[in-house]
């Protein structure tokens, strides 16, 4: 496969899921507000500034808007152009990836998601956000799963299939990761956190980030209705089975990445096996305690450092290498023509 | 059944339609009850007898059906080709740049004799234009003869000196070609052009057959309609053909300029029907004079590249310094013999309109034939009569730069402005080997839907002609339409739509 057609398959995938999970936070954060009581400038703030936090755009954020309400921030994560991370941006660059590298993909797949692309230019995008915020996330998010399912079931099992799946669960496990970094003011800094009232305010945020990862069912049929944070902060970064848990997302990755080198599980042919395989590992033997003994957010910086880590080495591999062939080549030929001349003389 | 016309003879070099007043249909009825033809020939239909024979099917399906029903169907396609985003790149805008080629419903039917005969005018055609190729990029003889006089060849813009004496494989220059034919007032089919470089538009023929057949999937079988579909794998066929000596599974690749290239959807299409990759020049690097893609494993050589840009940016190293889409190297390992090409270098000299004045005597130098299609009666700008005849008759003639395509550095004479012809007159005493000039030819009109109704629009027609061990006519093409009222000028860039093209297996 060329290097180019993997690195667009590679964004269109990323920012396909990536515009999913951006759709989950803004619509959780929503739907949350409507249980919030004395409502003022300065709680709202306070509410939705770690939402822009989390995405770690928030520099950007500053300088397109003065201050963090619902409007702005929604405006500046759901349709903002010149937010690189808003909704709609990364669907038109996973369009344009997708265009790119229109004869890889199957006719199902490109159609749907140039439909979901054309929905989000068309006059209905604005008019559905105002009338029922939430069916408009519902439309990205059943574009995005949409469109997994597609790839799933009419995509051959070739080197392309498998890098659209590291993209996909490279960005979930960091977007799932970011979701519960969301909540991580509310615990201490280090060590295990209080047990919380399920009255409490804190617990409806705690419920939130569940329902955003669309795990509440998942988690109350494991831990009963009562929400703790450190059973949610567990299931979602140990979770074995729950498909946007953390470790499930980087065994997902594991796989995939070996799917395309066709190495073993137990051994690494490159630097971004070894990461991940390194990274698993960490996850399948790690307990809640040790998340906490670290600190939660602590914790999860490390986290995404780790999967921004194997996301390099994956494109130093792959992509970034093909292209430094030519040069290595000269300073190969070079070499053998010194030779040469060493020879004559 | 409407009886067999009895066709004029159509090998004769100026055939006439086939239709008028030999058959019996009715005076004109249903959705062309009040269609006027305004004294242009007419595709469809015949200002006394309505619909030709060959029409009358089609035309008695749209009679069965509502404006409702038809603007339903529109609606359907144009929505389809959007989703499908089936769209080409308007240069130079930025927001909103893709646009759906707009596409008329209403077919262009062609009945077998007629086809018959463009089929072996083309053949013909190209024949020679590859044999002229091969002579001037060899001996010369078409020059020492006399037939040409040498200062036009030398001294065309795309004639490539450096490939003087290169054995091109097999011999084939111009392997894809898209003619583009017109029709006068007298319905005589006419060839306006020859666009033996990268000729663009086949993905949309297939495309519009495919929309259409969903439309009016009734009208095929009863019509006997010849199909379209086997396209990609006659060009497949062909690039294997040339694929180098000794390479039993040539890697074909589709070299394109790149996402923003107004025919990049027609690239990743036609790769995907063929199940080659599509590489841009980034993607590809040579080493010692083979050519290699950089791919997830490593590289991977390069046997065949049906290449979708022009000779001047194909490699920096050879022509333009600052082509940032070529391969540097490429032109050397096709040199070796390493790679193969197609098109090959240097057949934009066929596309020099200069050029095109001589092909009807090519065809009777090399093949000893007289031609089967007729050029359009063209003026040299260099010949000093023909120059005082342009330069007295502006406001009558279409003047045309020698090598621009797509509309573009054409003076259309009746319609332009003072300044306008004033601004040509002047380019054509400064650079008179750089212009022609043809009459305003009466374009052909076909009814194409507007506001619920149909009205009479100038249409071309761009067959695609492959020439590779056999020389293939795809029995169709691209039927091009001017949309705006009476505009002549059917380039898309220019509010051009398109029609699907029914070669028919019979007469009617």
């Amino acid at each position: 496969m060329l290097s180019r057609v993997a690195h667009n398959l590679f964004w269109m995938s990323r920012h396909l899921e990536r515009a999913e999970n951006t759709a989950r936070l803004v619509d959780v954060n929503l739907q949350l507000l409507l249980d919030v009581h004395n409502l003022n400038d300065r709680t709202l703030a306070a509410y939705w500034q770690p939402v822009v936090q989390s995405t770690g755009d928030e520099t950007l954020f500053q300088q397109l808007h003065p201050k963090a309400t619902g409007q702005t921030v929604t405006e500046f994560l759901v349709f903002q152009a010149l937010n690189p991370n808003s909704i709609v941006s990364c669907i038109d660059q996973a369009r344009e990836n997708a265009r790119t590298v229109r004869d890889q993909l199957t006719v199902e797949v490109w159609e749907s998601l140039n439909r979901l692309y054309l929905m989000l230019h068309s006059p209905r995008a604005r008019e559905l956000w105002k009338e029922s915020p939430q069916e408009f996330f519902d439309e990205i998010k059943m574009g995005s799963l949409h469109l997994q399912g597609l790839t799933d079931a009419t995509v051959v099992r070739n080197e392309g299939w498998y890098f659209v799946q590291v993209a996909r669960y490279l960005e979930r496990a960091d977007k799932t990761s970011r979701l519960l970094d969301l909540r991580h003011a509310s615990v201490p800094a280090r060590g295990a956190p209080a047990a919380v009232e399920p009255s409490q305010t804190d617990a409806l945020g705690w419920s939130a980030v569940l329902r955003s990862s669309s795990a509440w069912d998942a988690y109350k049929a494991l831990h009963g209705a009562e929400v703790q944070p450190a059973l949610v902060a567990e299931f979602l970064l140990l979770s074995e089975g729950f498909p946007r848990s953390v470790r499930f997302c980087v065994q997902q990755l594991n796989l995939a990445l070996r799917g395309i080198s066709g190495s073993a599980e137990n051994r690494f042919s490159n630097e971004a096996e070894r990461l991940c395989g390194r990274l698993l590992a960490e996850l399948q033997f790690s307990t809640a305690a040790d998340i906490f003994d670290c600190g939660l957010h602590a914790y999860i910086d490390q986290l995404q450092a780790k999967l921004n880590a194997i996301g390099d080495a994956l494109f130093q591999t792959y992509i970034l290498q093909a292209f430094r062939l030519q040069s290595d080549d000269e300073l190969r030929q070079q070499e053998e023509q010194q030779q040469q001349q060493q020879q004559l003389c | 059944m409407v009886p067999m016309s009895t066709a004029t003879d159509l090998a004769s070099a100026h055939p006439v339609a086939s239709s008028s007043g030999s058959a019996s249909s009715a005076s004109p009825s249903g959705p062309f009850r009040n269609y006027d033809t305004q004294g242009y020939f007419d595709e469809m239909v015949d200002p006394v007898n309505g619909p030709r024979p060959h029409y009358a099917r089609f035309a008695q399906r749209l009679g069965g059906l509502s404006r409702t029903e038809f603007e339903a169907k529109r609606r359907a396609v144009d929505l389809a080709f959007m989703r499908q985003g089936i769209t080409f790149n308007v240069y130079g805008d930025s927001k909103g740049a893709e646009r759906i080629f707009p596409f008329d419903l209403v077919p262009r039917i062609i009945p077998a004799p007629e086809w018959a005969y463009l089929e072996r005018g083309l053949i013909q055609r190209i024949t020679a234009l590859n044999l002229f190729l091969h002579d001037i990029y060899h001996d010369q003889h078409i020059i020492r003869d006399g037939t040409i006089p040498p200062d036009y060849v030398f001294s065309a813009r795309h004639f490539r000196r450096e490939f003087v004496n290169f054995p091109v494989p097999k011999d084939i220059y111009i392997h894809i070609c898209g003619t583009d034919i017109i029709r006068d007032a007298s319905g005589q089919y006419l060839v306006l052009e020859d666009n033996g470089r990268c000729p663009s538009g086949v993905s949309y023929v297939l495309e519009n057959r495919r929309a259409i057949k969903r439309t009016f999937p009734e009208s095929f079988e009863e019509n006997g309609v010849r199909s379209v579909e086997h396209y990609p794998a006659e060009l497949l066929k062909l690039l294997h053909h040339i694929a180098p000596a000794g390479v039993a599974e040539p890697t074909v690749v589709l070299l394109t300029p790149g996402a923003f290239n107004s025919a990049y959807f027609e690239h990743t299409y036609l790769a995907r029907q063929m199940g080659i990759e599509i590489v841009e020049g980034r993607d590809l690097l040579v080493r010692d004079q083979h050519v290699y893609m950089r791919t997830t494993k490593g590289l991977q050589p390069v046997h065949v590249i049906y290449r979708r840009i022009d000779d001047d940016f194909l490699d920096p190293l050879v022509f333009r310094r600052d082509s940032a889409l070529g391969v540097p190297g490429l032109i050397n390992a096709y040199r070796s013999g390493h790679v193969s090409l197609a098109n090959s270098v240097g057949t934009g000299i066929a596309d020099d309109k200069v050029m095109y004045y001589f092909v009807p005597r090519m065809i009777k130098y090399y093949l000893d034939q007289d031609p089967i299609l007729p050029n359009v009666p063209t003026y040299l700008a260099s010949e000093e009569k023909d120059r005082s005849y342009i330069l007295d008759h502006l406001p009558e003639l279409v003047v045309k730069a020698a090598n621009e395509a797509g509309g573009y550095g054409m003076l259309m004479g009746p319609q332009a402005s003072e300044a306008e012809r004033e601004e040509f007159r002047r380019r054509i005493i400064a650079e008179p080997r750089n212009y022609i000039a043809q009459p305003v030819v009466k374009l052909s009109r076909h009814p194409t839907s507007h506001e619920g109704g149909f009205a009479g629009r100038h249409v071309d027609l761009r067959p695609f002609i492959l020439y590779g061990e056999k020389t293939v006519v795809l029995p169709g093409g691209l039927t091009r339409v001017a949309l705006r009222p009476g505009s002549l000028v059917v380039n898309s860039s220019q509010g051009g739509g398109s029609k699907d093209t029914w070669v028919l297996y019979g007469n009617e």
